[in-house]
């Protein structure tokens, strides 16, 4: 195969860096509204109906949504296997808590109103609440730990070996500043679900979802500040000593790294990435202003998902070339140029992606155009329709 | 057996594995029958076929969700569970788990929402096509899941690259129409195929047996049994298919499927009955049917098919040319550049056998220094378990066999005695549901047990392939998984039954308007 010679390593694996951040982002912007959704069900719902109606507006949707979770999985897999073997089995407990409550969100939109036992409708609703919060709060989590830095190292012949005993890699997670980062995940998460409720709803459940979609907004903005101060003043970032070559083979311990220095450095060798906390403070004062205008029902889903697409991107850009650094070994960590797949592999995953993506994104785009339109009463008390 | 993190997490994959193919086969192939009735419902519009879709459709639901819950485990489960795997192969492994996302899964998944939410919103044609193309994107899946798998069981396409410590992709094409692979795909869709064939076959019985819904389980027996005696006999044809190909890529399961101990002259007999005991190395009680292994394993007269021991034997001679890849492998990584071309040249004579090398791991850390006894005892753990192989493959062809009689027989019913059906064949239906489900678990077990005591075949080996997990978090996570499982498997079968008990919804004002419309055709003596 002389054919993926066309388009040289380098490029290759920055192509597949900017890749996997877009399907993150647009998993965040996708499932993060259905899963703000659920965060919001006890609160913007007061009866059955009211629930009924605010589950179905994501009812369509959500599975085709989470399948952005699924494929960055597979992507990671495919494209950064080191970050894929070492990130899930280090992150063990934590990844299981997120699969858990995915596990039960399906079964939960699916089976919920097949009985009208209000038990059994009460204990799907928790479920619903649960797969809502729980899976931002970690993902949220995880970011902040990789931004500090994760407690590994690999042995000569690239074994992952984990500092932390079983439920110190579980609790030590839990530092202060990973856990700002996850209460921002999870208001950016209600934030985007108020916005989709305010677009999808009426009446009384779209008022309590533009109420609460604004308060999650204030605790984005001083949050997300916050993180960044204390990212500016309190954390230390990564760097090369020794940068391994940019097309050279996948082994993270060829290059020698310092923790030391901070992470905002990127923001002078490379100031336009400045755009992207802009858009994150932006999109959320914004998303904020239109959740309070009560005439206006497109523009606070428009907003917030500016501000996600802000904040996400502001961590992976500060990053850069780091993708999965370690404090406790940095030699150990996993950056662009040495933790990828092979030259092929990147390339043929990039024709299949190519070919794909596209697609996906138009039929998902038709789905979306002729299911558009309030979600009513009358919807959900039919007999013959398939709602949830 | 001591349970360490090497056991637990085996545990667990097969408790996860086995619970999710107990609902992927019946997602697989009633995906196609759904779209078959409402194909017939968009052509002829009659209520009846809208009927039966909606109320199939319904049960598909219900499955699918559960399916699609523990599909995310799988998804995630190799990089938590399976670290090292994920680093060694993730490089070839990877990429048909990404494609299967790309290209099929999300296309199942935004489909499938529209496909129950779309009833009014979209026409005939167009809420068909949505049918089609779920059943055709689950069909996708299987396949590029089964191209991953069929890598594990016969890896081409790839080699070592000592730079990295992995497996690294050499040709795409190879993997992707690895013959193992495509024979696996067509014999577990059409495993589906019969799974949803029976499982609408036998509740249609049960409404028959209670003079229920009589138009609609009529009809779907004649859907149901024509489509499952097809693929049943596919099943069969594409088993022997992945049969011919395990004899040429791992001789070593076909003969633990046999537990055939020694090289018997060509063309070898078939072990229909019998106790194997890997102790004493035989089968006790055994009942041979001469040749029919011979034709099946080779088809051939005169071709032989090796057994057991030397088998082990081979495996002897690879575990020494492994030290030998091992050992280069060394003074290539302490060397770099700099390293001897001879020695290069030595380790890519031998480097196909490494992982036989890695065997080793299991009784000392440095495989150099292993000493005779090791090297046979690594040698001798290249056979997999031979009993359950043995009955596991014998229950899947009973069951196999058993599912083809049961489907020619209403086959032949509904076609020529006017879908009118004997109750005994009605009871035995409702009894036989089970019976896809035994076989496609014990062929998971032939296909996976089998590949022991490797996870990907003759290169690297299962007690090497784990995350450096403690035995804690993976026992919490398997009792976990189990209660998980077995509430959403109680949860799924409740509303099955429900579900089916309360039968379709009868859209009465359509089927007047309808029956109404075609009143001169329908009773023309009036």
């Amino acid at each position: 195969m002389i054919m993926h010679e066309l388009i040289s390593f380098e490029i290759l694996r920055v192509i597949w860096w900017l890749l996997i951040g877009l399907m993150l982002i647009a998993f965040a912007l996708t499932d993060g509204f259905d899963m703000g959704v659920g965060a919001l069900l006890p609160f913007v719902a007061k009866d059955d109906v009211e629930r009924r109606i605010v589950i179905n507006t994501v009812g369509p949707v959500w599975e085709g949504n989470q399948v952005w979770f699924v494929l960055g999985g597979g992507s990671i897999f495919a494209a950064w296997p080191p970050l894929y073997a070492i990130s899930f089995s280090g992150f063990y407990l934590a990844m299981f808590l997120i699969l858990a409550a995915l596990i039960f969100r399906p079964v939960a939109f699916k089976y919920r109103s097949k009985r009208d036992d209000p038990r059994w409708r009460a204990m799907w609703d928790r479920a619903l609440f649960l797969s809502g919060t729980v899976p931002p709060l970690l993902f949220g989590v995880a970011v902040g730990n990789v931004l500090l830095g994760v407690p590994f190292h690999l042995t000569d012949d690239l074994h992952a070996v984990y500092e932390a005993g079983p439920f110190m890699k579980l609790f030590g997670m839990l530092r202060p500043f990973a856990i700002l980062c996850g209460v921002v995940s999870v208001a950016m998460m209600v934030m985007h679900g108020a916005g989709w409720l305010v677009l999808k709803t009426e009446g009384a459940i779209q008022a309590r979802a533009r109420d609460y979609g604004a308060k999650a907004a204030v605790v984005v903005l001083a949050g997300y500040a916050l993180a960044g101060l204390w990212m500016a003043f309190g954390i230390d970032g990564f760097a090369f000593v020794t940068e391994p070559p940019h097309d050279g083979p996948s082994n993270p311990l060829v290059s020698e790294v310092v923790h030391q220095g901070s992470w905002f450095a990127a923001y002078a060798t490379r100031p336009w990435i400045i755009i992207a906390p802009i858009m994150g403070f932006v999109g959320t004062g914004m998303a904020m202003r239109a959740l309070r205008n009560t005439r206006d029902e497109l523009s606070p889903l428009m907003w917030s998902k500016m501000a996600i697409v802000g904040m996400i991107s502001s961590v992976g850009l500060v990053m850069f070339p780091f993708i999965l650094p370690s404090n406790t070994n940095p030699n150990s960590s996993l950056t662009v140029w040495d933790a990828s797949s092979s030259h092929l592999t990147l390339f043929v995953m990039l024709i299949c992606t190519v070919i794909f993506l596209p697609l996906i994104l138009l039929y998902t785009a038709w789905v979306y155009r002729t299911l558009w339109g309030k979600v009513t009463e009358a919807d959900v008390t039919d007999p013959d329709t398939h709602s949830y | 057996m001591e349970f360490g993190v090497v056991e637990l997490s085996r545990l667990q994959f097969a408790m996860t594995a086995l619970f999710h193919f107990l609902f992927v086969p019946l997602t697989i192939g009633l995906s196609i029958l759904v779209a078959i009735m409402e194909t017939v419902y968009v052509m002829t519009d009659r209520p009846i076929w809208r009927q039966m879709t909606k109320f199939w459709g319904m049960l598909f639901g219900i499955n699918f969700a559960i399916g699609v819950a523990t599909g995310i485990t799988m998804e995630f489960q190799f990089g938590m569970n399976w670290s090292y795997y994920s680093h060694y192969v993730g490089d070839v492994f990877g990429a048909p788990l990404a494609i299967e996302g790309l290209m099929a899964f999300f296309m199942e998944a935004t489909f499938v929402g529209l496909w129950f939410f779309g009833w009014d919103k979209l026409s005939k044609q167009a809420h068909l096509l949505v049918g089609w193309l779920v059943a055709i994107a689950t069909n996708f899946s299987a396949l590029w899941i089964l191209i991953a798998n069929g890598w594990m069981q016969n890896p081409v396409g790839a080699e070592f690259n000592p730079m990295t410590m992995r497996m690294e992709l050499t040709s795409f094409y190879e993997v992707m129409f690895n013959s193992v692979a495509q024979a696996k795909f067509v014999h577990t869709v059409s495993a589906g195929y019969v799974t949803a064939s029976m499982f609408v076959l036998g509740v249609s019985a049960w409404y028959l047996l209670k003079g229920r819904h009589v138009d609609l389980a009529r009809r779907s027996i004649a859907v149901a049994a024509s489509f499952g005696l097809a693929s049943a006999l596919s099943v069969v044809v594409l088993g022997d298919e992945s049969g011919y190909d395990t004899g040429l890529n791992q001789k070593m399961k076909m003969a633990a499927i046999e537990a055939m101990w020694e090289t018997e002259p060509a063309p070898a007999s078939f072990t229909l009955f019998g106790i194997p005991d890997k102790e004493a190395r035989e089968t006790k009680w055994a009942i041979h049917i001469p040749y029919v292994m011979g034709l099946i394993g080779t088809r051939s007269f005169n071709e032989v098919i090796p057994g057991i021991e030397d088998l082990e034997s081979e495996a002897r001679q690879r575990v020494r040319s492994g030290l030998i890849a091992y050992e280069t492998l060394m003074t290539i990584r302490e060397d770099r550049e700099a390293t001897d071309p001879a020695v290069i040249q030595r380790f890519e004579q031998h480097s196909e056998n490494l992982g036989y090398a890695f065997l080793l791991r299991r009784y000392l850390d440095d495989p150099l220094q292993a000493t005779d006894e090791q090297i046979a005892q690594a040698a001798e753990d290249t056979i997999p378990p031979v009993f359950p192989l043995f009955w596991a493959f014998r229950i899947m062809v009973g069951c196999g066999m058993a599912l083809i009689a049961i489907m020619g027989f209403f086959f032949y019913r509904s076609s020529f005695s006017g879908g009118r059906h004997p109750r005994w064949a009605l009871r035995l239906a409702v009894l036989a549901i089970p019976l896809p489900w035994i076989a496609v678990e014990m062929g998971w077990i032939v296909a996976e047990v089998g590949r022991q005591p490797w996870t990907v075949d003759g290169i690297l080996p299962t007690a090497m392939s784990v995350s450096n997990l403690s035995v804690t978090e993976v026992l919490m996570t398997l009792i976990a998984f189990a209660v998980f499982y077995s509430v959403l498997a109680v949860v799924e079968m409740g509303l099955m039954l429900k579900y089916i008990r309360k039968g379709p919804h009868e859209d009465v004002e359509l089927t007047e308007t309808w029956m109404d419309a075609h009143r001169a055709r329908l009773s023309p003596a009036e």
